[in-house]
């Protein structure tokens, strides 16, 4: 079946919903595309609260700042400009919308610290930041009657005439596939953790809208910036928030010392994240580790804080490992959690594709460069959500409707079909996922080598030989996820190759590439973006460079 | 460590064989296949293994043809509502050793909800109840500025994040009783999201609300089976929620329903005598001037008569209602 509206979002976690919303405001006729229900998306466990500079004696330009040192200076300045000058806004306007943001006691939003911030000006709802804006964003989806086609699964983006205009998505349901048309696509799709084991990340972070806007032609700009997140939970590798520290919690090794004074003597536990994660990883590896994690201590915080402000890692760790964070420290370590690099947009989320903009995490505006603080990404998703949504329906307010596309739908379903033909030959969709998620673990991880990145990117050819034995573990027509699995696969083998050779074209140490080969930023050299684009299966992607946008803050050493 | 479950499967005629030829592009639509049968499967996996672990490791590496929602494995996206052992869970908060009765795990789609495949039902009937509530905030005029938040209580914010601690994993409509017998009820999500907006100080339409939910399918149609309380994974106990709506539409001036009539007639029936007058219980509810509503109760009348069901047509006062009545003095309201 063929469809036309004027803007298709793909994804709806709090960049897709926002972009929609927008839209929606902007009199567009406005679709969403996800392949789970909205509530679903991955932004729901986003935990600790949302960056802002309200309060008194706080300024965007702090805020900005804090964000580009954080960046370790590869963030776009004027971006970042754009996204702090009108967080408050946001934030305002999402309290408005009915966010239960938590007050001081003046009844005025109240903020709780985070980590390589100069200011205390993280605004939250308990540790349950991501969902409270996500139920609310999606209620005013149901209110501004949205369409959404829930559990639709994007194959491929329609391109026409060097142009984006819409895609051919897979109705889960019925396993029929249709192209949905439209004058302008915001890619909005989320993150790639599925990359990663282990990750912080749902099962459903594979990566689509990298992989989609790079084969539509969109160059990925940074891949090789993946943050590891300081404190992830021993063994299933779930996020126990930032907000634990912005309260207060200690990082202790096996000698009881808070080590962070070793590194991060100012910031101690509340440095940015790069540098709290290679911290932990330099004590564990010197021995100093708990079976390869280190502690994260609440205790002196209180039953009631705990209890109160951090109900949900509280449950968590006393669910998932049977630990009472209230009585004995929590055992953690770095794991991979956000990919900074993504999709190349303008501060519009447009990319250099017609009619084709991407927002959120997939996105690379660049607001976080080399590193991402915490509690900027939500403001990431809200601020560029909204701009990309008002952008694309601008764009199509004045682009006739799209016409064709029958045959890449043609195209699309013999792709599947032959997909679905395929003899199985003993290799499993899962096990592959697992072998490469582990290989970018160990070789394209928190520390980087020359050796181990080429190595890498052998196992990723080699990898991609093997794709084209995967079955499909299912011939059926209805909720066949063996099928979507292996399409996920593809999209995350794109996403794997695009960060392992930015990681060895990048030859110095910035945020969160630590290139043990070249250890030091290197300004001279590498002030700079990396672009990759693609240019057709079994050639190497085109590699091109922009400078980094310098508006008021020189790059300094950057300490904590 | 080997467990066992036993998976309620539909949509049989997608049976994973690895040697099998590959058939037509996609076989008929699910409506045309068999009914559900249950599959046995052995897991290893460590002892403090959720459900959720045993299905994936089926799905990935005995059976890729098990159909199964799940996204985060943290009880926070709310996919992976399903019945577990004949009720209500997440499989991702539910310990295998925990749920190992008689030597296995019987994990199924909720008989509750339509099916679409094996673990995937349709959750179309609890999004429905959703929408059903207005789930938005109507604000309160004048909006603050945009620069400036609306200025409420901490506790009165703090208070709703029970509300908003729903993931919508829909575990509590799957095992309502109400819901079982009348599709029409809101549900207990729905109603606790109800909540979630008329407790908001920002909401301007408490009044509305009140009354749309004190209509038929809403407020009254909870039976009190705990069943909500008791499935939540998140601790919002929907019926908690209901509750604190009964009295506030109460409050509000809400009272000519067969459920405020109904709980009237039991207190007042209690404090008169100390105990339940079921005679009149009844004709209570429905409105003592409503003759085609008492018309209507005639079956069941007649139904519990021949049951050997009838109360007793002399209604004793227990010894002592004096203490009674001096309860309901003290608890004061609308009984006193």
């Amino acid at each position: 079946m063929i469809r036309d509206h004027d803007v298709i979002v793909l994804g709806a976690g709090l960049a897709g919903m926002r972009a929609a919303l927008e839209a929606a405001r902007c009199g567009a006729d406005v679709a969403i595309v996800t392949k789970v229900h909205p509530i679903r998306s991955h932004s729901s466990a986003a935990q600790g609260g949302i960056n802002a500079a309200i309060g008194e004696g706080d300024s965007w330009e702090s805020h900005a700042f804090d964000t580009i040192k954080g960046s370790d200076y590869l963030a776009d300045q004027d971006a970042v400009e754009v996204m702090c000058q009108e967080a408050p806004g946001d934030i305002i306007e999402f309290e408005h919308m009915g966010v239960i943001f938590y007050r001081g006691p003046d009844g005025r939003l109240g903020t709780r610290a985070f980590g390589g911030a100069s200011q205390a000006r993280t605004y939250f709802v308990g540790d349950i930041t991501g969902q409270a804006l996500l139920v609310t964003l999606y209620d005013q989806i149901l209110k501004a009657g949205v369409k959404v086609y829930e559990e639709w699964f994007a194959t491929k983006l329609f391109m026409d005439g060097g142009a984006c205009r819409g895609m051919a998505v897979l109705e889960m349901v019925t396993g029929e596939l249709h192209l949905l048309r439209a004058k302008a696509v915001v890619v909005a799709s989320g993150g790639l953790g599925r990359l990663y084991e282990p990750s912080t990340n749902a099962l459903i972070c594979t990566g689509d809208g990298y992989s989609l806007a790079y084969r539509a032609g969109a160059p990925l700009m940074d891949m090789a910036m993946v943050q590891y997140h300081p404190t992830t939970l021993a063994g299933s590798g779930f996020l126990m928030t930032e907000a634990a520290r912005g309260e207060g919690a200690y990082l202790l090794n096996s000698l009881g010392e808070r080590f962070m004074k070793k590194y991060a003597p100012n910031k101690m536990e509340l440095a940015a994240r790069d540098v709290t994660s290679r911290a932990e990883a330099t004590e564990i590896a010197e021995g100093r580790g708990i079976d390869g994690n280190v502690l994260l201590d609440l205790r002196h915080l209180g039953a009631d804080v705990i209890l109160k402000k951090l109900p949900q890692i509280h449950e968590m760790a006393l669910d998932y490992l049977g630990i009472d964070m209230i009585k004995e420290p929590v055992p953690v370590r770095p794991g991979m959690h956000y990919q900074m690099g993504g999709v190349k947009t303008d501060v519009e989320g447009a990319t250099i594709i017609a009619g084709l903009y991407a927002a959120g995490e997939v996105a690379c505006v660049s607001v976080h460069g080399g590193n991402r603080l915490g509690a900027n990404s939500l403001l990431d998703t809200i601020i560029f959500g909204r701009r990309s949504g008002r952008a694309s329906a601008g764009y199509a307010k004045g682009t006739p409707a799209s016409t064709g596309g029958e045959e890449l739908l043609r195209s699309e379903q013999q792709r599947l079909q032959a997909l679905l033909d395929r003899p199985y030959t003993g290799e499993t969709c899962a096990g592959l996922r697992l072998e490469l998620a582990t290989m970018m673990d160990q070789k394209v991880g928190l520390y980087r080598s020359d050796v181990g990145l080429h190595e890498a990117l052998e196992k990723l050819d080699e990898y991609r030989r093997r794709y084209e034995n995967v079955a499909v573990g299912d011939k059926g027509r209805v909720f066949n996820q063996a099928l979507t699995f292996v399409l996920e696969l593809g999209f995350l083998l794109d996403c794997g190759e695009t960060i392992i050779r930015d990681a060895i074209i990048r030859k110095e140490s910035r945020g969160a590439h630590t290139h043990i080969d070249y250890p030091e930023r290197n300004d001279t050299d590498w002030l700079k973006h990396t672009l990759l684009t693609h240019r057709g299966d079994g050639r190497e992607p085109e590699v091109s460079h922009v400078p980094v946008t310098i508006t008021r803050w020189k790059p300094e050493v950057r300490t904590y | 460590m080997q467990f066992t479950i036993e998976v309620g499967r539909y949509n049989t005629e997608n049976q994973y064989d690895p040697n099998a030829v590959p058939g037509p592009p996609f076989p008929p639509p699910w409506d045309s296949s068999p009914a559900r049968r249950y599959q046995t499967f052995s897991v290893d996996l460590p002892e403090h293994a959720v459900v959720l672990d045993a299905l994936i490791q089926i799905r990935e590496y005995q059976d890729p043809s098990l159909a199964v929602r799940c996204a985060c494995r943290s009880a926070i996206c709310g996919s992976c509502g399903m019945w577990i052992n004949g009720h209500a869970n997440l499989a991702c908060k539910s310990k295998l050793a925990e749920f190992t009765v008689d030597g296995k795990t019987r994990v199924e789609s909720p008989p509750s909800m339509p099916i679409i495949r094996d673990l995937v039902c349709d959750m179309k009937p609890f999004w429905d109840k959703h929408l059903a509530v207005r789930p938005w905030l109507e604000n309160k005029q004048p909006v603050p500025p945009s620069n400036q938040e609306y200025r409420v209580p901490n506790a009165s914010m703090e208070e709703l994040i029970q509300e908003v601690s729903c993931i919508s994993c829909g575990a509590c409509l799957m095992d309502c009783e109400s819901f079982a017998v009348n599709p029409d009820f809101l549900g207990p999500q729905a109603l606790a999201q109800a909540y979630r907006y008329v407790g908001d100080p920002r909401d301007a339409h408490t009044h509305e609300r009140l009354g749309e939910l004190s209509k038929p399918g809403g407020i009254w149609d909870c039976t009190h089976c705990f069943e909500c309380v008791q499935q939540c994974p998140k601790g919002v106990a929907p019926l908690d929620q209901i509750l604190k709506l009964r009295k506030l539409a109460v409050d509000a001036g809400y009272t000519n329903n067969p459920g405020t009539r109904h709980a009237d007639a039991f207190a007042e029936s209690v404090k008169h005598s100390g105990r339940l007058n079921e005679l009149t219980l009844l004709p209570k509810s429905v409105g003592l001037f409503n003759i085609i509503g008492q018309l209507q109760t005639l079956p069941s009348a007649i139904n519990m008569v021949r049951a050997g069901k009838l109360p007793p047509l002399i209604h004793k006062t227990i010894p002592g209602i004096e203490r009674i009545r001096k309860i309901f003095q003290r608890v004061g309201g609308r009984f006193k």
